[in-house]
């Protein structure tokens, strides 16, 4: 083949736009006439993020798996997003409300046990990556192998990189990471008439972001952006539920919360109330369990007076985010409402109150994240040329320096790709090694910033103290991920630099998981091959059984007759082994050996046929 | 071969180095070199393009962010004429802002001791460094059209020393703001 060939082969390739959201995650293509959601196996356009792990290892994901959250909760997850790029410190909280099972080994990166294995929840992001994949390819009819996929405004270097990880894990490609409110500003963008300063207010599941762009000439600039990776519906949920518990057992007189299936029950009874309570004034949260039942009434008064502070919660970032962007509340012109969260009323008037206008609410706040990734998928295939996004780092990004004060190199809302570039040098004499240790957060003191990786540069020319002049640039790519590499000014020569990250895996573990997968996949293709030849099998023995009743069994030498029904033995005996080459070997002899039977058979057949023929 | 990349923002956006831009004229540049330069325009393309598009954007963003504020700009220019740019320590208090810095230190010291009374006075210091650092800022803009139509060393040395004094202000508005707050 030709090397035109295989250039034009690649680029024709779908690039597929992922929204991997906390609750839900979508799949969306770039179509001849605009971005498409593409539906699952069951015919929704929504996979519940959440993952099972059957009791015979299968991997269960999307409705079939949010099934399994009730009769299965302890081989079940969902919400796993809540855990991406996080330390078991940073999400002790969490861990109290939701039915997180966190196993042994956790302090570096968090292990959860699902039956009996465990997984990280990177694993457990790429099974719904994989799912995603699957539904894909067999609605494009073609393999899928790279994908835009979106990630909050305001996650940080640990959270992406480990979406990026998931993405590894999953054998999928992510072209680019690309923030879920800018994405959704691309979408609503597609009127092109669109121009002018645009907030998008993003209240998802898990996550809360805002962002203030400015649109011009198919430009998408991202000026500023704010927001919280731990508040969202689920925050709703918990907050009912935990209320939920409480009155159970006031009437009940039993503690339901530690069980497991219960609690799982419950929490589904208390998002239907949630959500239906956004379009009708009252609701009731219902429980039916073990002859018991629970039915509390409650209205949308009350319901606004109970989330008044988890809904205010997102006011102080937007305001924030305005003032960093330099505009005036006049100057924004809309104000784009995104994911399922912001179906909620109070939710739209506290935004409404904010930004002294009325919230842009045609689009539908679950797919517009993921209809925006497509967009980006056909900015970078080329099949989009009129569109650019330019996006922006949410963090500062900044170094240890002396008395454990952060010196800041990259700030916050500097649109990316961005660098700043810093020299070291040595403090003791023949000094071989420097080591530097990079944070994120806005805080001027390394312990209220989070640490982001430790480089460490080596194998330094030993040389007086200070004599030393190494320049290390920092550069933050367009997904948001910071790459470090660093220069000896005096020689010009390339330095080494060592990367341990604070948080998340290390390129070995996540080598480890790819290649686990892989072997997870082999297993997989090994099972289908059994199956297969299983069904082979069947078949032949079938027909053989078939043929046995005929006369022309009965024409075959004794010896003939005893070697078929010695292979049908013996096939019957490797049936039920897990090697497709014996059972094949065996369904091949088999066929030998019925070979004159068939022939046989065939004559037989041939001769009924003639006598049945009139001359 | 790429070309390769002007180190000089003012090169960089094809700019005379002047203290005084047309944001508008800035900002259209800058949207027209991204359209050229990004890395999603880069996808399909070699390892080697792709490495050159992410460093030729990383430069015109860093450039974009310090031509678009006059004061970074005036900075940056100060810079390549070899002037040192260093943060301004606290004792070196301009001599006529003596006086007003203690009494200000002072009515800070009292307000962080939880002795609101002081807040009047602090609120009365924060409107009076306002007022401030507005005339600092008109004569700043009038600085730079004087440099920019003779662009003489001089003038940036009484540039620096204005801008000097600008940050010490900054840092005392943020200081009073914060304990107001």
């Amino acid at each position: 083949m030709s090397t035109f060939q295989i250039d034009f082969g690649e680029s024709k390739k779908q690039i597929i736009g992922i929204d991997l959201g906390t609750t839900n995650s979508l799949v969306a293509y770039q179509g001849l006439t605009g971005p498409e959601i593409i539906p699952g196996e069951d015919g929704d356009r929504l996979v519940p993020s959440v993952v099972s792990i059957t009791r015979d290892g299968k991997v269960v994901v999307g409705n079939e798996a949010r099934k399994m959250l009730i009769t299965d909760p302890d081989r079940t997850v969902y919400s796993v997003k809540r855990l991406m790029g996080r330390g078991l410190e940073d999400v002790r909280e969490e861990l109290k409300l939701f039915p997180f099972h966190i196993a042994d080994g956790s302090e570096s990166v968090i292990q959860l046990q699902l039956g009996e294995k465990t997984f990280t929840p990177p694993q457990i992001s790429a099974e719904i990556l994989r799912q995603l994949k699957r539904n894909a390819e067999a609605f494009l009819g073609e393999e899928v192998t790279q994908a835009v996929v979106t990630v909050p405004a305001y996650f940080n270097d640990a959270q992406r990189q480990a979406t990026k990880d998931a993405g590894r894990i999953a054998g999928l490609e992510i072209l680019r990471l690309v923030n879920e409110p800018t994405a959704a500003s691309l979408a609503y963008g597609l009127d092109k008439r669109k121009e002018g300063t645009v907030a998008v207010y993003d209240l998802g599941g898990g996550t809360f972001d805002i962002s203030i762009l400015r649109i011009h000439d198919g430009i998408f600039e991202v000026l500023a952006t704010n927001g919280d990776t731990h508040l969202g519906g689920d925050d709703i949920d918990n907050l009912l539920l935990r209320i939920a518990l409480e009155d159970i057992q006031s009437e009940w007189g039993e503690d339901l919360s530690a069980n497991g299936e219960a609690v799982q029950t419950l929490r589904r009874a208390v998002i239907d109330a949630k959500e239906k309570l956004s379009f009708v004034p009252g609701s009731v949260i219902e429980l039916a369990y073990k002859g018991k039942t629970y039915a509390r009434q409650i209205t949308r008064d009350l319901f606004d007076k109970l989330i008044t502070e988890i809904v205010n919660r997102t006011l102080l970032p937007c305001r924030e985010c305005i003032k960093d962007a330099g505009v005036t509340v006049d100057e924004i012109v809309e104000v784009v409402m995104v994911g399922g969260s912001t179906r909620i009323p109070l939710v739209r008037k506290a935004v409404e109150g904010l930004f002294l206008s009325k919230p842009h609410t045609e689009l539908n706040p679950d797919e517009v994240v993921a209809l925006g990734a497509a967009i980006q998928a056909g900015i970078l295939s080329g099949d989009v040329a009129d569109q650019l996004l330019l996006d922006v780092t949410p963090l500062s990004l900044g170094i240890e320096t002396m008395g454990g004060v952060v010196s800041k190199l990259i700030h916050r809302n500097s649109t990316i790709p961005a660098s700043a570039t810093e020299t070291f040098t040595t403090s003791v004499e023949g000094q071989r090694n420097v080591l530097i240790n990079v944070l994120q957060g806005e805080r001027e003191l390394v312990k209220d910033c989070r640490p982001l990786a430790r480089f460490e540069l080596r194998d330094l020319d030993p040389l007086p103290a200070g004599m030393a002049r190494i320049e290390v640039r920092f550069l933050i790519d367009a997904n948001g991920i910071l790459n470090v590499t660093a220069r000896d000014a005096r020689t010009g020569k390339e330095q080494s630099v060592d990367v341990k990250p604070s948080y998340g895996l290390t390129d070995d573990q996540v080598e480890a998981m790819i290649r686990e997968s892989y072997e997870k996949a082999e297993e997989d293709f090994k099972e289908r091959q059994v199956r297969e030849m299983r069904v082979e099998a069947d078949a032949i023995l079938a027909a053989v059984d078939k043929a046995k009743q005929s006369d022309a069994f009965f024409e075959l030498e004794e010896e003939e007759r005893k070697a078929i029904d010695l292979t049908i033995n013996e096939l019957l005996v490797v049936y039920h082994s897990d090697d497709h080459h014996l059972i094949h070997s065996y369904v091949d002899k088999l066929n030998k050996v019925t070979m004159k039977l068939a022939e046989n058979m065939m004559n037989t057949a041939v001769r009924g046929a003639l006598k049945g023929t009139k001359i | 071969m790429l070309p390769s990349l002007a180190s000089d923002y003012f090169q960089f956006f094809g700019l005379p180095p002047k203290l005084n831009l047309d944001p508008d004229e800035l900002q259209r540049r800058f949207y027209e070199l991204s359209k050229l330069l990004h890395p999603d325009r880069y996808q399909r393309k070699s390892a080697e393009e792709k490495r050159y598009s992410e460093e030729a954007t990383a430069l015109l963003n860093d450039a974009y962010r310090v031509l678009k504020d006059p004061l970074q700009r005036a900075e940056y220019v100060l810079r390549q004429a070899g002037f040192e740019i260093g943060e301004q320590r606290s004792k070196d208090v301009p001599p006529e802002l003596l006086e007003e810095v203690f009494e200000l230190n002072m009515a800070l010291e009292e307000m962080r001791e939880g002795d609101s009374s002081a807040r009047p006075q602090l609120e009365q210091a924060r409107d009076k460094f306002h007022a401030m650092r507005d005339e600092i800022d008109a004569r700043l803009k009038n600085l730079f059209v004087l440099y920019d139509a003779a662009p003489e060393r001089e003038r940036l040395g009484e540039i620096r020393s204005v801008l000097n004094r600008r940050r010490y202000i900054r840092n005392l508005v943020n200081d009073v703001e914060k304990e107001l707050q």
